[in-house]
């Protein structure tokens, strides 16, 4: 009777400590969530006793290109799940990262995300593991994306080269005969279109900052300036001149309804998109396939939209950016490293899969094999009503894109870049004031993070 | 239970236990009293201890210690929360969720004061129907609840959209930043004032209906019978259901994080206290400042309660 009421106390003080042991238990790897062989793919598995390497990727034709990998494979296979798209993936993948367990062995990663978690050391670096044989595959730009010095943190998939979706339907009603090259031009037309009481222009939408900084740095910002040799320093700049016109511009034509102010990829915004609401899309070469994928550019909008070249603030020196783009890295928790760099090198590198990609719009494919090919160079696009968009636009975007430097904490910068947004279409700001808030916010971020500030 | 657990007193053993011998059987009687009391509690007690009590602690241990991207962690003690008192997005969703608990605090509890008593007060097929129908929102959880008014508020699809384009007026967009607090008020307060009014509706049907015989006799009016007799003697329902929804308020979350994708950035990381935490701690991966905000917000509830448990306390009889 004695022991047994010691038990009774004891028990639950050992469950205490042993659950106090697994939250700081450190042995990175072994005793990660991959050991065992994942089970709940939704894709499926071809060969059943093939070693397993868990992929999370979010692409709208991912569930073709898996099985296109599986098939092709008999030494690996990939046991796909979709985390979440963006932001979500991100969420679960740094809690993964900071429990030490949890993480896939692939991840799909944007080329904005990938400092932050590498300098977490939660991602592999792939050289060792054969990423420098497909080099040649990939323009300098795309592969500087994804390397630091001779490291080379995730293999590239998919482009985001920006440029100006439009609907042909508005612009014929509203008489604008061809679309703005400048941004000038484009603020001209869109006050024309609110005078003769047409639809909003574009949009101004607070939860694609990555779209602001973009048309931030075509206006000669440098947010960021970072290198993980150098781990300690940074640089910050978000209140140069450059910003603050970006942000004085939308602003101004926000507060004055010529754009709308809505959120993007909504269900409201997906709606109005379709029903005609917005004249204008600022947007990356993946968009149409998303587009598509939630009902756009089919039935009462179909062949409507076309795209031309993203507007410049100096014709004479174009500048081309980049939104978003993705790529796939391997974790440091992956068990099996070499199979994880295998998966993350060869899917969605067959030509199946990069054909499907580009053929419905879902990726703005990065590997030279396609981007040189006749086929993807001459295709009519559907959404774009047959145009040759590819010749025409994206190539030519993406050939001038130089490559961005990103932050270790972009998921920070990009929640103050929205804040400010918010404020800035509620009138509350102005772009200066929110260039400088901005400004302060990350130095004083970075500081907190242990940076030095340069 | 206060009987089981007491040993046997000298007054009531005389009477209930005939011939028990002294001292020491009682003693191990008691001694096997408190193992089977150990006993009981057991199931209760592990998972009280692995689902609350060890992630406290873990979480306060975190709370102490400080991680930069670039330095790694180190030892901070109590300078997370110097920082998160500091922090003005910390005090600023304070201030909201304090703003917000005076407006739905009263609010929910007039509305499902007033339905209890108007149900308390008919009988009937209707009667049944209507309770049925007034806690029916409690029923749905709070985040499909939420989706659904994402939806009514929708400016594309919502009803009060359609309804305002008949009459050619544009629509106020409820999650907007200047009507953020009256769309969230209205979710709140449609979700949570059928179930207080369960409660109150409960207490109601305890009270002797004889009391309200001798106030009729005595004359009084129906109006009378509920300010003067029903109310009062309510109280501690009422003070109950004021706790409830305060503590809940102050740690309001559900709501503005299931309505924040479609608010157009009107609902910021740093909304309210809870979700400023999860931002932080799932976002920024700052588990330790995530940690020392949710203990400042724990700290904050427990003033707030103890507050009002102090101004309340000669009303209800709850808590004394």
């Amino acid at each position: 009777m004695r022991l047994k009421k010691t038990l009774s106390v004891v028990a639950p003080v050992v469950l205490a400590l042993g659950l106090a042991a697994c939250s700081g238990s450190d042995d990175s790897g072994s005793s990660g969530g991959t050991a065992a062989k994942p089970t709940n793919c939704t894709n499926k598995i071809v060969k059943e006793d093939a070693p397993r390497v868990l992929v999370w990727a979010w692409y709208p034709n991912m569930a073709k290109v898996v099985d296109n990998f599986n098939n092709q494979h008999t030494d690996v296979q990939v046991c796909w799940t979709n985390a979440g798209q963006g932001q979500d993936e991100y969420s679960k993948f740094q809690t993964a990262v900071s429990a030490k367990k949890g993480a896939p062995d692939v991840v799909m990663l944007e080329a904005d995300q990938l400092v932050g978690f590498e300098i977490q050391d939660a991602l592999v670096d792939l050289s060792p593991y054969g990423a420098n044989d497909v080099k040649k595959n990939f323009s300098e730009g795309a592969w500087k994306d994804v390397s630091q010095g001779d490291k080379v943190y995730a293999a590239p998939i998919d482009g985001g080269p920006m440029a100006l979706i439009y609907r042909t339907d508005v612009f014929a009603k509203y008489g604008i005969t061809k679309p703005p090259t400048t941004w000038a031009e484009y603020a001209a037309d869109a006050a024309k279109v609110k005078a003769a009481g047409g639809p909003p222009f574009g949009d101004f939408a607070s939860n694609v900052p990555a779209v602001t900084t973009a048309l931030m740095i075509q206006k000669g910002a440098t947010p960021f300036a970072y290198d993980l040799s150098d781990k300690q320093n940074i640089g910050i700049k978000v209140d140069d001149q450059a910003t603050k016109d970006v942000l004085n511009y939308w602003a101004d034509l926000s507060t004055k309804k010529q754009i709308g102010k809505e959120d993007q990829f909504t269900t409201d915004y997906v709606a109005g998109m379709v029903g005609g609401k917005y004249a204008t899309y600022v947007s990356a070469a993946w968009a149409p396939g998303y587009l598509t994928g939630a009902g756009v550019g089919n039935g009462s909008s179909k062949g409507k939209f076309a795209v031309a070249a993203l507007p410049q603030w100096d014709t004479a020196n174009p500048v081309s950016v980049n939104w978003g783009g993705s790529a796939f890295a391997v974790t440091s928790q992956a068990s099996d490293k070499a199979a994880a760099a295998k998966v993350a090198l060869g899917l969605y590198a067959d030509e199946a899969s990069l054909t499907d990609g580009w053929k419905t719009q879902t990726i703005f494919p990065l590997n030279q094999s396609v981007l040189k090919s006749d086929d993807f160079i001459n295709a009519k696009v559907d959404f774009f009503n047959g145009q040759t968009a590819n010749k025409d636009i994206y190539i030519p975007a993406e050939n001038a894109y130089k490559g961005a430097v990103y932050s270790p904490f972009t998921v920070y910068y990009y929640a103050q870049l929205q804040a400010q947004i918010v404020k800035l279409n509620a009138g509350q700001t102005t772009g200066d004031k929110a260039a400088t808030d901005l400004q302060a916010a990350l130095v004083t971020y970075a500081k907190s993070q242990g940076f030095t500030v340069k | 239970m206060a009987s089981i657990e007491t040993p046997p007193t000298a007054l009531s053993a005389g009477a209930v236990v005939p011939d028990t011998p002294a001292a020491p059987g009682g003693r191990r009687g008691s001694a096997r009293r408190h193992w089977v009391g150990w006993f009981f509690i057991f199931p209760f007690l592990v998972v009280f201890v692995a689902f609350l009590v060890a992630p406290l602690a873990y979480a306060a241990y975190l709370s102490l210690y400080t991680k930069g991207l670039a330095t790694g962690t180190t030892f901070a003690g109590i300078d997370n929360y110097k920082r998160a008192f500091t922090d003005p997005s910390f005090l600023h969703g304070l201030w909201f969720v304090l703003k917000f608990s005076l407006v739905v605090i009263p609010l929910q509890v007039i509305v499902a004061l007033f339905a209890a008593l108007l149900l308390d007060e008919v009988v009937g097929r209707l009667a049944r129907f209507a309770r049925l129908i007034i806690f029916l929102p409690y029923a749905i959880p709070v985040v499909l609840g939420s989706l659904m008014w994402g939806f009514l508020y929708s400016p594309s699809f919502g009803p009060i959209e359609q309804i305002s384009t008949l009459f050619n007026v544009q629509a106020p967009f409820l999650l907007s930043q200047g009507n953020i607090f009256y769309g969230l008020l209205n979710v709140v307060t449609w979700q949570w004032a059928g179930y207080y009014m369960i409660i109150i509706y409960a207490a109601l049907q305890g009270i002797d209906t004889s009391i309200y015989e001798a106030a009729r006799t005595d004359g009084a009016t129906s109006r009378q019978i509920s300010l003067r007799i029903k109310i009062p003697l309510i109280t501690p329902a009422l003070a109950l259901i004021l706790v409830f929804a305060l503590i809940g308020t102050l740690q309001f979350f559900v709501e503005p994080k299931v309505l924040g994708p479609i608010a157009n950035g009107t609902i910021t990381p740093d909304f309210t206290p809870n979700i400023y935490a999860v931002t932080l701690a799932l976002q920024y991966a700052q588990f330790n400042y995530a940690s020392a905000i949710s203990f400042s917000l724990g700290f904050v509830v427990f003033v707030a309660v103890a507050i009002f448990m102090f101004v309340t306390r000669k009303r209800g009889s709850l808590f004394t």
